[in-house]
């Protein structure tokens, strides 16, 4: 176990002084409440240690910018009880909750579709909960996203990559519809467009990005795909199409790509996204429109 | 201070679709969300959306289904504004982009669904939250709507008038995660609760890490009385081992329940000899656990579903999310493999009390989506009814809200001459443990728009602190796990009176355990220890309306299954149970159920698939 706290001197003491100090009936109760509850816990701890036998070792990156002794980056070790099954999520989480409650990471649905704790798991952009800790090696690294800015432990500040998500217009827009009914779609463009369809927003695209990492002002795969999912979508037309085009062109657009596939590699939904970006590339010199 | 015209709590798709309704009106709307709005738990719906798009289908028809499949227990005018409405909604939905499925034709595709007697389930995959959510954001982003994402709601600031229905709701109080900042939230029109389901309250579910009831919680304390919080639904599949759902659309495309002999038990056992595995979503879960109970269930714990005989093709294009979900959380190939599932906690049917507007007995708090109970879905939902409820009512909350007239409501709200008051035989004394704690202002003096604000903020304030200068204590983690623990073992789908009451008591112990509850990170920036701990305040508050109601509820309808009451006691119980905290002490009431709608008026059946 590591905490960060600085360790005062009076702690002790006020220790005492709660133990012995004539407390309200219902506290002293719960003072031996609390006891018996540490004792339950420990118990448990050591029955599941001793059921499981197995713990797996993990290395996570520490930072607080507040704390002290956690302001220098660092790594702690934990070592968890290992179940079968067991993502890096639920690892990170029994780590927290077993041992120190101020670790901290993003996470939600715990089923790769809010896209929220997308880390730097042994050396590759991953998202924990769909990562099997039996697929890694031993010890677990786990960090922070690279090429984005730490807040603190494991969460990263996600603003530029929203402002690049929402600098393409990521938006439906057309003037046609038809009264009352649906517009037509056919299942071939559906199919053309639906890989497109199914970012989360994670961020791990961009952060594999080595020209993303040198150039702040590139779109990045995850907004040309967004792009590439509004501009292949037959409903919108094809005045709106050539609006996109000239977006995904501009200087910082899809001529920054130099397809190394990183981004496609990591992408836990599995889209293709420098084939998208290589498409709308071709799109635009067959469009003849100015490039960089 | 930050001030708008209506504030939106949550950004799943009941609040995103309330703010651009909102905004159409020409309000000055903000959105406060705890996660960033493409994060919320929207995003994992799978199955569909109902909507009677077709020929050959009708309105009306998704309106018997939807009573039918409540157990006669939701109200006739919310129900039947949510089926005329949602071909509206759900063409809307296109209209902004939606990726539905399509046709040949090129028109979104259908599919049969639990409970319908038409398959009128719209779809986009097996990932159509996911779509709605981020075509829902899109709409957002499009209009320029203020978003603070990453904060934290954590108190109404609401004046504090004797009776609940004479208060107002002024605005919120939220923490900025980023920070540790308190801030006020003023808004001049409306705020609206959005913040989805509680499934956090159970350690089975397959709701997100985030679900965990704050909006009712707050509601409730703030004097807005919960409504048929007993009814908790199970969904019949989910991956055992982390409760990740595998959608109702695997049984709507003909996907099979298979049992440890190799029965298909819906109709070997006769639990649904007409629609099989396409019976309500009670009657499967129940049929599986049965058969794990009588020995018939694989590895003592659950049973198999098949979608093999689909074939790959038919497979890949309407259910491929449901092979990428077995693979990774199950290591199942669903093309060549059955795949282990057992009902888990899914959805939570009831929620803050409101009308079909969306206002509750506050003036100017409304509620939308899994958090509300307008009552459509009763003491059971049908899948594909959450989506278009969050649609509807989201959309009606923010016209409202930002003062288009939508009429007279039918259902009415708050404490009435209609109300019949009832009792908890609760083991253990029930609400706050030591003084009366609420969160409305106790002083009589608070109903000046920047008075209830600023105590608000500041009452946060003193909470917040209390929290964080005590350095010794439990931990909110122990308190959550047995929590959601007890509530499994004992709050499940089988219920029984002893269960009930021990479930009480160990909610009791909880509640009484979180009196000494302290957040050990010392830090202001991105403290999720301390959003953990407040978060686990709020599902104390909701097990114990959920159980107490539970146990006062005699008799056995739609999710809400219990021991010694096998039988639905229509002359005594086809009411609304609604729980309000009154001084620290929940109280409990019932209302009628409507049940005439606008042409015929709904005749309870026994049910059967
Ligand atoms: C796995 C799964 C599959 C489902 N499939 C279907 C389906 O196929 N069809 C169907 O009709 N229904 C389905 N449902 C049900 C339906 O998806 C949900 O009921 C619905 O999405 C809830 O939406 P919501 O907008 O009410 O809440 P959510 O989408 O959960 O959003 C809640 C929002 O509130 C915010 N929030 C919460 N607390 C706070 C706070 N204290 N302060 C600030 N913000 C806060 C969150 O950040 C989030 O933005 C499914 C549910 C699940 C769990
Ligand atoms: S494209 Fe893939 S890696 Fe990039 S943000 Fe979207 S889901 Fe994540
Ligand atoms: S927790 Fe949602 S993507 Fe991993």
């Amino acid at each position: 176990m590591s905490t960060q706290v600085p360790e005062t001197e009076s702690e002790p003491e006020q220790e005492q002084e709660l133990e012995q100090s004539s407390k309200p009936e219902h506290q002293q109760r719960r003072l031996a409440e609390k006891r018996e509850r540490q004792a339950e816990r420990e118990a448990e701890a050591k029955a599941d240690a001793a059921a499981d036998e197995e713990t797996i070792h993990l290395k996570v990156f520490r930072y607080d910018p507040e704390v002290e002794g956690k302001k220098e980056p660092r790594f702690d070790d934990f070592h968890v009880p290992f179940k079968q099954g067991m993502t890096v999520l639920d690892a990170l989480m029994q780590a927290r909750d077993l041992f120190d409650s101020s670790l901290t990471f993003r996470h939600s649905c715990r089923q790769a579709i809010c896209g929220s704790d997308a880390m730097f798991v042994n050396g590759r952009q991953r998202l924990c909960c769909k990562t099997q800790i039996s697929e890694l090696s031993e010890p677990v690294r786990v960090e922070p996203l690279p090429h984005q800015e730490v807040v603190k432990d494991l969460v990263v500040d996600m603003e530029h990559f929203y402002d690049q998500m929402e600098a393409v217009e990521p938006y439906f827009q057309t003037n046609d519809l038809p009264e009352g009914e649906e517009q037509r779609q056919t299942r071939e463009n559906r199919e053309k467009v639906k890989m497109s369809t199914r970012c989360i927003w994670c961020g791990a695209c961009m952060s594999s990005c080595n020209i993303a990492a040198g150039d702040n002002e590139y779109l990045g795969p995850a907004a040309l795909n967004k792009a590439y999912r509004f501009a292949m979508d037959e409903r919108e037309g094809e005045d709106m199409k050539q609006h996109r085009l000239q977006i995904i062109e501009q200087e910082h657009g899809v001529w920054r790509c130099q397809t190394q596939f990183s981004c496609t590699n990591v992408c836990p939904k599995d889209i293709p996204l420098t084939e998208h970006i290589q498409e709308l590339k071709r799109e635009a010199v067959k469009n003849n429109l100015k490039f960089w | 201070m930050h001030e708008h015209d209506v504030i939106v709590v949550g950004a799943g798709g009941a609040g995103l679709r309330a703010a651009v309704a909102a905004h159409e009106e020409g309000a000055d709307v903000a959105m406060v969300t705890k996660l960033h709005p493409v994060r919320s738990h929207t995003g994992a719906a799978e199955g569909g959306i109902n909507a009677a798009l077709r020929e050959g289908d009708s309105w009306e028809s998704h309106a018997y289904d939807t009573m039918k499949g409540s157990d006669f227990l939701g109200d006739a005018p919310a129900i039947e504004t949510l089926c005329k409405t949602s071909p509206d909604e759900v063409i809307q939905l296109e209209h902004w982009g939606m990726p539905f499925s399509r046709e040949e034709d090129g028109r979104v595709s259908q599919r049969p669904f639990g409970g319908l007697s038409f398959p009128r389930t719209t779809y986009a995959g097996a990932e159509t939250g996911h779509h709605l959510l981020h075509t829902m954001y899109e709409q957002v982003v499009k209009r320029g709507i203020t978003v603070y994402d990453e904060w934290y709601v954590s108190r109404l600031a609401v004046t504090d008038h004797e009776n609940p229905e004479d208060r107002t709701c002024h605005g919120v109080v939220a923490i900025d995660i980023q920070t540790g900042r308190v801030e006020g939230f003023k808004a001049r029109q409306g705020v609206i609760i959005a913040t989805g389901g509680p499934g956090q309250a159970f350690d089975h579910t397959t709701n997100a890490v985030s679900c965990t009831g704050d909006g009712p919680a707050m509601a409730y304390r703030a004097g807005v009385p919960l409504e048929d919080m007993e009814f908790i639904q199970f969904h019949p599949t989910t991956l055992p081992s982390t409760g990740v759902l595998i959608s109702e659309g695997v049984r709507g495309e003909g996907g099979i329940l298979y049992n440890a002999n190799g029965e298909r038990l819906m109709f070997e056992y006769g639990y649904a000899n007409n629609a099989g595995e396409l019976a309500s979503r009670d009657v499967v879960s129940r049929a599986e656990l049965t058969e794990v109970n009588e020995g018939r269930g694989i590895e003592d714990e659950y049973v198999h579903l098949d979608m093999r005989h689909l074939g790959e093709e038919r497979i890949i294009d309407r259910l491929e999310n449901i092979l990428h979900l077995a693979e990774d959380f199950e290591g199942v190939d669903g093309l060549t493999q059955p795949m282990p599932v057992k009902p888990g906690q899914h959805y939570a049917m009831g929620g803050i009390e409101t009308d079909e507007n969306g206002q509750t007995c506050i003036s100017g708090l409304y509620a939308a989506g899994e958090c509300a109970c307008v009552s459509v879905h009763g003491a059971n939902r049908l899948g594909g009814n959450a989506l278009p409820e969050l649609i509807v009512y989201g959309a009606r909350a923010g016209r409202h809200a930002a003062g288009t007239d939508l009429g007279e409501p039918q259902i009415q709200t708050g404490y009435s001459a209609k109300s019949e008051d009832g009792h908890i035989d609760s083991p253990v004394p029930l609400g706050a443990v030591d003084a009366p704690e609420g969160d409305v202002a106790a002083d009589g003096a608070a109903v000046d728009v920047d008075t209830v604000l600023s105590k608000a903020v500041e009452a946060e304030n003193t909470r917040i602190e209390r929290l964080m200068t005590k350095d010794e204590g439990v931990q909110h983690a122990e308190i959550r796990h047995k929590l959601q623990k007890a509530m499994t073992r004992n709050v499940n789908v089988f219920r029984t009176e002893d269960g009930l009451k021990q479930a009480l008591r160990d909610i009791r112990e909880a509640r009484e355990a979180y009196e000494d509850v302290y957040v050990a990170d010392p830090s202001r920036t991105f403290n999720t220890d301390l959003i953990h701990t407040i978060e686990t305040q709020n599902l104390i508050d909701i097990a114990e309306t959920i159980t107490a109601g539970a146990l006062a509820r005699t008799e056995f309808r739609g999710a809400h299954w219990r021991a010694e009451h096998q039988v639905r006691k229509d002359e005594e119980w086809i009411k609304h149970t609604l729980m309000a905290w009154n001084d620290g002490k929940p109280e409990l009431y019932y209302k009628p159920v409507i049940l005439e709608g606008e042409e015929k008026t709904y005749e309870p059946k026994e049910r059967s698939y």
